[in-house]
């Protein structure tokens, strides 16, 4: 019998991963795109398991992505809005998540505002804990969705090119994807104003650049960000007309990349601000099939994860 | 645990004849071929199934369609395995509804692989019939399962291990024993 090597309790990013994990995730994760694709997309691997979606903030596509997941695994699910909780009524973090557990579940997904907080879960947690983005720090299966879906369409996931473009300062999505393309010896490149990519990121092993025309030459994959208002970056630059005429990637500055560079957006994307409509909505554009493998990656890492470890041990 | 090798089995000349005998007896049950496909359980027995799908070619002219399925995920045991097994792909590129279904694998053992992949070809459709096909077949069956079509029954006892070898993988045609080595 094959036995994978997949040692982690947790996936609190990429940063800690080796890069034959990463690779481990992705062979696993297309074996999942197959059970998405059948009339019946149910498998019984999960069958028993309780996963919690634990999200202190907003999301579709993610929380969705895990609970499709989750349940096509045969698992159970449960969704937790910080909204509609105790935690209005002043209960801790620490508090919630001793509840949740006491109800004995395998699997915590936790998005939270605060960074390090999957890692705080842990150090109280008996559950495996999954991070669906905590602060500015990492969203790790934002960025291996991302590498399956470059694997999937150039078919291969070194020796290249990769751009990712706008608010560095503020992307979780960016950081877990500087990680892991780093671990893939991939040339990164980061764009945008000196105020939102600052200088500092060359520490993680990127380059910084400000032109975009200089930064998207010859790129395999040009990665586009949101520009996040809601995290105040509206004041890291003039106006949203400069941003636009300087950062966004449209038709003329994608014909710089190569020939069968593809473009990327984690989404949501505010259309026609970092992404022309004609980019987006183009053959170049994965938008789509990236939200599309965020399923089976998503499977994929519920199913490596091992679960709560008292209930392997009893029996 | 380190094995060694107890017993040399079959040999290429003897596979073949084998291989030969299995196609032979799965036309002469399925005097109807047009609704017959194979399925090969990931990985040895997609092997075997590419085998005995060329010898049917060979005696009838026909082509089955083959499917390739992988029952990692319909395993009984995976609740409480410390390392989960690598998932590898399902393939099956036909509707197996009203289908007479030949389910290949090597060898079949305890019978828990069986009845995995008939759980799984059962989310896929309803066919007509399951049959089943292993190369060998060893005993000790926890299930009641038994194999329609067998290259050899080979009694043998819990603590060893049948090796199909197989020249697309291990570069030579062999059945062997494996014992654990004692120290």
């Amino acid at each position: 019998m094959t036995a994978t090597a997949f040692k982690q309790n947790h996936l609190l990013g990429i940063e800690h991963l080796q890069a034959r994990e990463i690779d481990l995730i992705l062979d696993t994760a297309d074996s999942f795109v197959e059970v998405s694709n059948r009339d019946i997309k149910k498998v019984p691997a999960l069958k028993g398991k309780t996963v919690v979606n634990l999200f202190f903030e907003n999301s579709t596509r993610t929380r969705s992505s895990f609970e499709i997941a989750a349940k096509r695994l045969s698992a159970d699910i449960i969704n937790f809005s910080s909204s509609a909780s105790s935690l209005k009524k002043g209960e801790t973090l620490k508090d919630t998540v001793l509840t949740l557990e006491a109800m004995n579940p395998h699997i915590i997904v936790i998005r939270h505002s605060a960074s390090g907080s999957p890692l705080y879960l842990t150090t109280f947690a008996r559950s495996s804990i999954i991070n669906a983005g905590d602060g500015f720090h990492e969203h790790p299966t934002q960025a291996l969705l991302d590498a399956l879906t470059i694997r999937q369409r150039l078919g291969r996931l070194r020796g290249l090119k990769i751009a990712i473009i706008g608010d560095i300062l503020h992307s979780r999505v960016a950081r877990s994807n500087i990680f892991l393309h780093q671990k893939m010896k991939n040339e990164i490149v980061l764009i945008g104003p000196p105020s939102l990519v600052p200088a500092e990121f060359c520490a993680l092993g990127a380059t910084v650049c400000h032109d975009i025309r200089a930064g998207v030459k010859n790129a395999d994959v040009v990665m586009m960000l949101r520009v996040q208002e809601e995290r105040g970056a509206r004041n890291y630059f003039p106006s949203i007309r400069e941003y636009r005429r300087l950062f966004a990637i449209n038709r003329e500055i994608f014909a710089l990349a190569k020939k069968e560079a593809i473009v990327m957006h984690p989404g949501p994307i505010n259309r026609d601000v970092e992404i022309d409509t004609s980019m987006a909505d183009g053959s170049e554009s994965v938008i789509l099939e990236q939200v599309n493998n965020g399923i089976a990656v998503r499977m994929a890492v519920l199913y490596l994860l091992k679960g709560d470890q008292r209930h392997e041990s009893a029996d | 645990m380190e094995e060694k090798i107890k017993a040399k089995i079959m040999d290429e000349k003897k596979m073949k004849r084998a291989f030969q005998r299995m196609a032979m007896e799965i036309l002469e049950k399925n005097r109807d071929v047009s609704t017959l496909c194979l399925i090969g359980i990931q990985s040895k027995g997609v092997h075997v199934a590419r085998r005995i799908r060329d010898y049917i070619k060979e005696m009838e002219n026909v082509e089955l369609p083959l499917g390739i399925l992988d029952i990692t995920l319909f395993r009984d045991d995976l609740h409480k395995q410390e390392m989960h097994p690598v998932v590898k792909k399902t393939d099956i590129p036909f509707s197996v509804e009203a289908k007479d279904i030949i389910l290949i694998d090597d060898v079949v053992f305890t019978g828990r692989t069986i009845r995995a992949a008939m759980d799984s070809i059962f989310e896929l459709g309803r066919p007509a019939t399951i049959q089943l096909a292993a190369f060998i077949d060893r005993g000790h069956r926890e299930l009641p399962i038994s194999a329609d079509f067998k290259g050899k029954s080979l009694p043998t006892s819990r603590r060893e291990r049948v090796k199909v070898q197989l020249k697309e993988i291990d570069d030579i045609d062999q059945v062997l024993i494996m014992e654990p080595v004692r120290f």
